[in-house]
Formats: structure tokens, sequence, C-alpha cells
């Protein structure tokens, strides 16, 4: 099992060894006299899915935020592609646990909507966005309304509004969670579909256990109070198997039995 | 869906009907020699219409109300927006439209006499008065209660500060806003009325008034069903054009 205690191990059989698309160095996050993240660094491999699980308040979401450029750190600081960033970017594009759709605004311009902001045109926006409707599997749904859509439906929504920007890097936040299982798990075999024929970074952020090991490539595990990365683990031997094996490998079983062993003292 | 609404019409016309029949009653047993009945009052109504009283009448009475009613819902949303998109605005301005609208406003009115004299001014004045906090309080309280999720959405997509204001915040907050309007229209109503009773009796407050005085009744009472009518279609057709303007909004937000 390829299983490392430092963050810049990489696993021998990874493409683009040592390629980073996102980098985040040294971050520290305080809010007022808490510690959210202290002195954070961490490495995300272009191509691939890493996520970022840990028990709630570990500041997940907080990091994931700072790479959006949503937030901004204490210090330290984080690069896409060799570049700093200062804000929210072309090369980053956010899939939110709520979806974080217009109410008011069809599934068609919902999903043109981050096209509209960067003042696209319109019938060549709404070109875009019908292709990436047809892709998450929505056609026909276009002048439907949020409200019209099942949970699952609406993040579909949400993940081709972020597909139909062409940013490199897919930052998602918790975003199956507001999902009923059934529809989680085939979001899960879509998106490891998705990591394999999109050339993207994927970044992740999840608090299932289950769920990282099966979709992802890297496994940063974060622990509380303050926030540090405790432990990288890249699964090897199960990611080029069929997606309905997955879930008996046994590597893919002993991992979930690790990381649950060392998350379980730290969960009220 | 069309069963639906002939459903709705239906309980419309039977809502009407209970409370017509109710005044009516109330007209004939007679609860009061000051009480016509409906009926009475519809007569007195026509007459008025048809000898063109009525339509003089409301020529005077609409100046000061859609004056005051353009003016609050111009100011008022605009105040609002800004008062709910900056913390230091809303310290500084709320508090004078919380007052205003907790201030019993007939005390105020001689003071407004006294500064603006018994013309056009005073009165929309007063109209403004009634309309304008209720629709800047509304206006800010649904910026500022904007879901912080799709703000971060427009961010996170490029968006610019005005982008987000005119894309997102605005449209989220529209339901909030025309409920405010629709409240400040009909205190404006409340207000344009108020002032001709109160400064000077003009328009269909002077039908009242007079009608009053000299004991009949049925005008008096044909003349405040005509401005009731009235504010009842004006707040209809707001709520069209609501309707029109944002179509996603009419089942509300998404929830879950």
């Amino acid at each position: 099992m390829a299983m490392s205690q430092t963050d810049n191990a990489i696993d021998a059989s990874a493409p683009n060894e040592g390629v980073n698309a996102v980098t985040a160095h040294n971050i520290s996050k305080n809010y007022g006299d808490v510690e959210a993240l202290k002195d954070l660094t961490l490495e995300f491999p272009r191509g691939q899915l890493t996520s970022l699980l840990g028990p709630s308040g570990c500041g997940k979401t907080t990091l994931l935020k700072i790479i959006a450029g949503l937030l901004e750190p204490t210090s330290g600081e984080v690069q896409v592609n060799g570049k700093t960033v200062t804000g929210p970017g072309p090369d980053r594009a956010f899939v939110f646990q709520d979806f974080a759709l217009l109410p008011w605004a069809s599934v068609l311009r919902n999903v043109a909507f981050g096209l509209e902001l960067r003042g696209i045109a319109k019938s060549t926006r709404e070109d875009i966005a019908s292709k990436y409707i047809r892709d998450v599997g929505l056609g026909g749904f276009e002048n439907a309304y949020p409200h019209e859509l099942s949970g699952g439906m609406r993040q579909r929504v949400g993940l081709a509004r972020a597909l139909s920007v062409d940013a490199k890097v897919l930052l998602m936040d918790e975003p199956f969670s507001a999902v009923d299982e059934q529809t989680r798990r085939k979001f899960q075999e879509d998106l490891l579909s998705l990591v394999q024929n999109e050339n993207k970074t994927f970044i992740f952020v999840t608090h299932s256990i289950e769920e990282a090991v099966y979709v992802s490539d890297q496994i940063a595990i974060l622990l509380p109070r303050p926030s540090r990365v405790s432990e990288i683990i890249r699964p090897a031997s199960f990611r080029s198997k069929d997606v309905d094996n997955i879930r008996r490998d046994p590597e893919y079983l002993d991992i979930i039995d690790r990381i649950w062993a060392s998350l379980r003292s730290y969960v009220e | 869906m069309e069963l639906l609404r002939s459903r709705s019409l239906h309980l419309k016309l039977l809502s009407g009907l209970i409370v017509f029949g109710a005044w009516e009653v109330a007209g004939r047993v007679p609860v009061s020699y000051a009480f016509p009945t409906f009926l009475e009052s519809m007569q007195a109504l026509l007459a008025l219409t048809l000898d063109g009283t009525l339509f003089t009448a409301y020529a005077e009475t609409l100046r000061p109300l859609v004056v005051g009613v353009a003016i609050s819902a111009v100011l008022g949303i605009g105040l609002g927006l800004w008062i709910g998109l900056s913390e230091k605005f809303d310290w500084l301005f709320s508090p004078i439209f919380v007052v205003m609208q907790a201030a019993p406003l007939a005390a105020l009115i001689p003071l407004l006499v006294m500064a603006y004299g018994i013309g056009l001014t005073s009165k929309v004045f007063v109209v403004c008065i009634m309309a304008m906090p209720v629709i800047v309080l509304n206006t800010a309280g649904a910026v500022r209660n904007t879901p912080s999720s799709i703000k971060e959405m427009g961010r996170s997509f490029l968006g610019s500060r005005q982008d987000i204001i005119l894309k997102i915040v605005i449209p989220s907050a529209s339901p909030i806003i025309f409920s405010g309007l629709r409240l400040g229209v009909s205190a404006g109503f409340i207000g344009a009325i108020l002032s001709e009773l109160k400064i000077t009796p003009t328009g269909v407050g002077d039908i009242i008034t007079y009608s009053r005085s000299i004991a009949d009744y049925p005008s008096m009472y044909a003349a405040i069903f005509s401005i009731i009518l009235l504010a009842v279609l004006f707040l209809n057709v707001l709520e069209r054009i609501e309707n029109i303007l944002f179509k996603g909004n009419i089942r509300g937000y998404v929830s879950d």
C-alpha cells in the first residue's frame, strides 16, 4: 500500500509526477481568536482528484474557499499553475454544497450564468451551456426552473455550470452531501469518468470516508483544532479497476478502516 | 391548473358575495341610520360616476397619490438597496425610517402644514411618510438577507460587484421588495385620503367630508368603496407585473 506521512511523497504510478496544478503553502486562517487553519501545506497533482477529508470543523471548506479566492488566508499563499491566488479566477470553478442556483432562472440560464458573468454573447453561451446540460444528462430540462428539479438534478445543473466555464481546476464543496444515497452513488461513478475524460484537476471536500476513498487519487486527512494535514493517502491498486469492483477491493476496505481508526478519536 | 384557477375564482366570488351580502343585511336591519345598504351605496356610486363627480375627484386625489407613491417607490427602493448593501448607511438611515413608521402621522400633519402650506407638497409628503418606510425597510431587509451562497457563486464565477447587485441581489430580493411595494402603495392610499381629510378637503376626501356633512351616507360609502376598489385593482396589477418579471419566483425559493 502506498501510504505516506509526508505531503510530498508521490506514488510512482501517478501520472505527471511532481507536477502540481495547485499548491497551498503554509496557509493559516484565523477567525478572531479561533485558528481555523494553521501552517497548512498541501499539493494537488494535475489531472487528479484530491479529496480533503476530516471531521466537521476541521477547516476543509475554509481551505477550499481560500483556494477558490473567496476567502483570504491570514498568512501563506495558494498558487494555481504557478500564479499566486488573489481572488477568484478563470482557472477555477466552484461546485456548491447547496447548489447555489438562481431560483428565478431556467436551467439554461443557470448553466450559462458563469459565461454570462464573463460577458460571453448570449447565443454562444447558450450553445455551450446546452452541450453541458446534455453531457450531465439533463437534456430536455433546459427551460425548467430549479424548484421543478430533484436535488440530484439540481446538483447536475451546478456541475454543468462549473464545467461550462472550462476552468482547469474544479473545486467541489461536499457536492453530493445534499442528495440521496442512490443518486450519490451514481454521481460518484460519473465523477470517476469525469476525472478520466476531462483534463482537469479536482479538489473535493467530503465528510464521507467511503466517498473519499472511492473517488480519490489522493486523500488528504485534516485534523482539527487547529487544522493541519495529518496524513496523505494515495490508493494504488484499485484506481485502475472497473467501477463495479472498487467497493470490494481489499485495499479499498483497508484504507477505509485505517482512516476511521485515525479519525475516530476526533468525532464527538 | 385550469381547475385550480377556476376554483380560486369561485372562492373569490363567493367571499365577495358573503361580504356584500352581510353589508346589505346590516344596512337593512339597520345597524345605524348612518349606515346605508350595499345596493344604495352602489346606486350612489353609479350616480357619482355618471355625473362625472367621481372622475374630477380622482383627478384631484390621484395627483398627490401618484407623485407620492412614485417618489416613495424610486427613492425607497434606492435607499433600501443602499442601506442593505452598506452597514454604515444602515446605521445612519435605518433609524429615521423606523421612527417614521412608528410616528403617529395625524399628529405630524399640523407641522407639515406649517412648513409646506396646504397645497400639493404637504399631501405628497403625507403619502411619502406613509408609503416610504415600509418600502425602504423591506428592501433593505431583503437585500441584507440575500442567500450568501448565491452571492459567493457570483463572486467565484467572476461577477463584478455591479453584476452581483443587478443579477443576483436585486432579483433575489425582488419578492420581498414587491411585497414592500404593495404594502407601501396601500399605505400611500391611506395617506392620500388622510391628507384630504386632514389638510384640505379635495377630491375623494371632499366627497366623503361633504356627503357626511349633508347626511348623504350612500355617497360617502360609495366614495370609500371606490377608493378601496381602486387600491385592490392597483395591487393586483402590481402582482401581475411581479409575476411577469420574475417567473421562477412564483413558487418561492428552492428550499431543500
